[in-house]
């Protein structure tokens, strides 16, 4: 790969360029680079992220909820997200796309599978958490079993779970960049099909990406902190709960 | 005191086995407070002896006992080991030539019970042969099996069970000084007798000079040979033997700290062998019925002992028993309780409130009645003057 | 789609009808399987160099954050930034820099793995209960040997989970390697990503790596920590 002349810095000069200011396509034939081009390529990159995300939440959050709540099943549910780190995001996309071929959906389905293990994990977990002797406590006052999920139990489970949420996110994110592969274009468009948009629009996706990856981390990490109750907050190691990833403690819970 | 000593690979280590303390004017001020932890804290402990430093939670007991070896840094004044100040030394290698046991006593999980007491040994150098028997012997020391014991882990072990290992970690090195914070507090009641017993006998042994903090001031009169009391804010109060504090309080506070029933608590001190006894009016089966009134007669203890022909007593005789010509083995009730000499106060009062018995046998080692024991006598000897009471560690 | 196409090498397909009508083809997957070897040894080298790289720069930087607490915030921080970065963001990010080939891809994997190692490692090491620290210094102890004799022998059941969430995760984006020129199993899924023979294979020599080493780290840390294992007394 030829650098142009000039050094590192002047590539991300050009980079930055790319982002701002039209040009030809070094394919020729086509205007490439520009803002609008930016956000032609960004929001296909946060619908097929936020459709995903909207899925794996609506399926993994209540049942993280409820077998963290009826105790069962932790097994699978700790076990799902080393399984899930365990699969490399590229080769569940290949896997849909030899499979069931490209398009939004499919590869939707194939991010929701990305996104569900965090968050089931960290929902069971968020939940297992939760002091017993509160628990019991809401029972003892005549609370139903869904009225401790949604009054009790949810509400001190929301940081974790929202921790969840965030690594999730993050990975969507990041895995949506490689779209293009499955036919949707994205913001990994330039990273893929270089001889369209030429280095410095692969440079600049590349920054792009980054940056919207940090966003991503950073919105929802003020989420989580707006979620949790100032209690927790002021818990020893509470600033571990900022990047809470909830790891599943593999000693305690998973059967190893 | 060259540590060097105990690292040779043989042969008993040539310094005492039992050190002297010095707390001379010790001082520990935090910085922002203005009042000291420890106030000038001044009292000497003689080798191989138990010092307990007793107060109300707060009063800085743990606080002096941790300047002791340096896990507390010294304000002011000074504490000596030997004569050698505890400042002159490095912190680590001061505290390898003390034993050091806490509450919470703090085994390392990740090693066995073998190579926790082998923790110190093992930085000193010991080969491996020696500290195999060392740990032998010290787990022996404590009544534990070192077959059975020494390659467990602690989480494998109860409570006393633990409390035993971490003490045998604190002598592993024969150390001079020991120093043990409410080592048995985390103990349930029963067990916590038996290893005060247990350290007591071991002491006995091995005379260490201890330091020994606790809350309990039971557990002060019963453990120590001299025992300080602390006021909040560090300041001593009455350092002094256990009888000494019981029957002279240095002041309100002492009086106070050491309980309105300490006359009660003195009970603890004496032995039946210390009081005199009433003299017991033994009849056996078979004897002249006037010979047995007039025994009575001249006791006074209301009813006579019937006894055996090694004058172990049986019971106590009925009335009815004495009508006839011969004294015949007709109880009103038995032998119960049965003192014996080494029994300390205390603990025949409460076998007679047991037994609701006013008078009890008092038995020597052959199991001889040699006198009676009545609640009278414990009543007296209650108010009797101090004079004749030994002291603690004589008692026990 | 065209774009798509332009981007995939045509492989040399057979006349075997199995391949033809893209199936799941077991007699063209034993024929070609060398092709997956070399892809592989370069998958495991670039895992276990970044792992072993990250594992040494975060453990140093936890070890010394543990005695100076002030640090922790920054490291994290910093850590979290590079975690949180796409990897393959970061190859394209490090060309200008450091060039295509294995060197970038390292570097971009190492940078994934400090948080999670640097995070697993402070949190050992703070779970050591307060008590065995202090019997530790009682008995004499110096700070040196009471880290390396007993804090970190306790810290290890979680140092060595974060080391297989680690190890697990780099494989994953190990796959995405050769996006910066270092070869690894992604080249082959890229190569023919329609291809399902192709794609089960060689996403599933991905897995299966993972999953060894997973099971690996799993065995070694239940071979150094026997403590953990023994049956609380009742």
């Amino acid at each position: 790969m030829d650098e142009s002349g000039g050094g590192p810095m002047n590539d991300f000069f050009d980079a930055i360029d790319f982002i701002f200011s039209e040009r030809e396509s070094p394919a020729g034939g086509s205007q490439v680079g520009g803002l609008g081009e930016i956000w032609e390529l960004m929001w296909p990159h946060l619908q097929l992220s936020g459709a995903a995300m909207a899925i794996a939440c609506a399926f993994a959050i209540p049942v993280g909820l409820w077998l963290g709540h009826v105790g069962k099943g932790g097994f699978l549910a700790i076990n799902a997200s080393n399984v899930g780190r365990a699969v490399p995001s590229l080769a569940l996309i290949a896997f849909f796309v030899a499979y069931l071929g490209t398009g939004f959906a499919n590869l939707t389905l194939a991010l929701v599978l990305l996104a569900i293990p965090p968050i089931l994990t960290n929902a069971y977990t968020g939940v297992r958490q939760v002091d017993r002797e509160t628990v019991d406590a809401a029972r003892g006052m005549g609370m139903t079993g869904s009225q401790v999920v949604r009054r009790v139990e949810l509400p001190l489970a929301l940081p974790l779970i929202f921790g969840g949420i965030r690594i999730s996110a993050v990975n969507v994110v990041a895995t949506a960049t490689i779209a293009p592969l499955a036919g949707v274009t994205t913001l990994g468009d330039p990273i893929i099909n270089v001889n369209t948009y030429g280095d410095e629009g692969r440079l600049a996706a590349a920054l792009v990406v980054a940056l919207l990856a940090v966003v991503t981390e950073l919105v929802l990490g003020a989420v989580q902190r707006a979620v949790t109750p100032q209690g927790l907050k002021l818990e020893a190691g509470g600033r571990w709960r900022r990047l809470a990833f909830a790891m599943p403690n593999n000693r305690r819970e998973a059967p190893t | 005191m060259n540590i060097s000593d105990s690292a040779q690979p043989s042969g008993p280590s040539p310094r005492p086995s039992a050190a002297t303390l010095e707390f001379r004017k010790a001082t520990k001020l935090y910085p922002g407070q203005t009042e000291p932890a420890v106030k000038q804290l001044s009292l000497t402990v003689p080798a191989g002896e138990i010092c307990v430093l007793v107060g109300p939670s707060g009063c800085g007991k743990t606080t002096a006992m941790r300047m002791v070896n340096r896990m507390i840094d010294i304000t002011d004044g000074d504490i000596l080991l030997d004569g050698q100040s505890v400042r002159e030394r490095r912190p680590a290698e001061l505290r390898r030539d003390i034993g050091y046991a806490i509450q919470q006593i703090g085994l390392f999980p990740h090693l066995s019970v073998a190579d926790n007491i082998a923790t110190v040994p093992r930085l000193l150098g010991w080969d491996r042969a020696r500290m195999r028997a060392r740990v032998d012997e010290l787990l022996e020391l404590v009544s534990l099996d070192p077959h059975d014991t020494r390659d467990r882990y602690p989480t494998q072990l109860s409570g006393g069970q633990r409390q035993r290992v971490g003490v045998a970690r604190a002598l592993a090195v024969d150390p001079p000084l020991m120093l043990m914070d409410e080592p048995f507090g985390a103990i349930d009641p029963i067990n916590r007798e038996r290893l005060q017993n247990e350290f007591l006998r071991l002491q006995r042994e091995i005379r260490k000079t201890v330091v020994f903090v606790t809350h309990d001031i039971d557990e002060a009169i019963k453990m120590g040979d001299h025992i300080a009391i602390l006021q909040k804010g560090g300041k001593l109060a009455q350092y002094a033997p256990p009888a000494e504090l019981l029957m002279a309080p240095a002041n309100r506070f002492v009086e106070d700290f050491v309980g309105a029933d300490r006359a009660l608590k003195r009970l603890a001190l004496q032995r039946v062998r210390d009081v005199d006894l009433w003299k017991a009016p033994l009849v056996r089966t078979g004897e002249p019925v006037a010979e047995a009134r007039a025994k009575l007669a001249d006791s006074e203890v209301p009813y006579p002992l019937l006894v055996d022909d090694q004058r172990r007593p049986v019971g106590w005789l009925s009335e009815r028993a004495l009508l006839g010509e011969r004294v015949t083995d007709e109880l009103r009730s038995r032998a119960d309780p049965v003192l014996e000499m080494e029994d300390v106060l205390r603990d025949a009062l409460s076998d007679l409130l047991a037994e609701e018995a006013q008078y009890g046998p008092v038995v020597d080692e052959r199991g001889a009645v040699a006198g009676v024991l009545s609640i009278e006598i414990l009543s007296h000897a209650l108010k009797t003057d101090p004079d004749e009471v030994p002291s603690g560690a004589d008692a026990l | 789609m065209s774009a798509l196409l332009a981007q995939v090498e045509i492989r040399e397909r057979t006349q075997d009808t199995c391949v033809s009508d893209n199936g799941f083809c077991p007699g063209w997957i034993v024929d070609n399987f060398d092709r997956y070897v070399d892809p592989f040894v370069q998958h495991v080298l670039l895992t276990v160099v970044a792992v072993a790289i990250g594992f040494v720069i975060a453990f140093s930087l936890a070890l010394i954050a543990y005695r100076r607490r002030w640090l922790i915030n920054p490291i994290t921080q910093v850590t979290g930034v590079l975690y949180t970065i796409p990897s393959i963001a970061a190859f394209f990010l490090l060309l200008p820099l450091t060039g295509r080939g294995f060197l970038t891809a390292i570097i971009a994997l190492v940078a994934y793995v400090l948080l999670i190692i640097f995070r697993n490692v402070l949190t050992g090491l703070d779970n050591v209960p307060e008590e065995t620290k202090d019997a530790g210094r009682g008995m004499g102890l110096t700070d040196r040997q009471l880290l390396w004799r007993v804090e970190v022998p306790l810290a290890l059941p979680e140092i060595m989970a974060g080391l297989r969430i680690a190890v697990t995760t780099t494989v994953g984006l190990a796959t995405l390697a050769f996006f910066a020129g270092a070869g690894g199993l992604g080249k082959e899924i890229f190569a023919d990503i329609v291809f399902k023979s192709n794609v089960v294979v060689a996403g599933g020599l991905a897995v299966a790596l993972a999953a060894l080493l997973d099971g690996a780290i799993l065995l070694a840390q239940r071979a150094i920590t026997p403590w953990t294992r023994a049956v609380a007394a009742r």
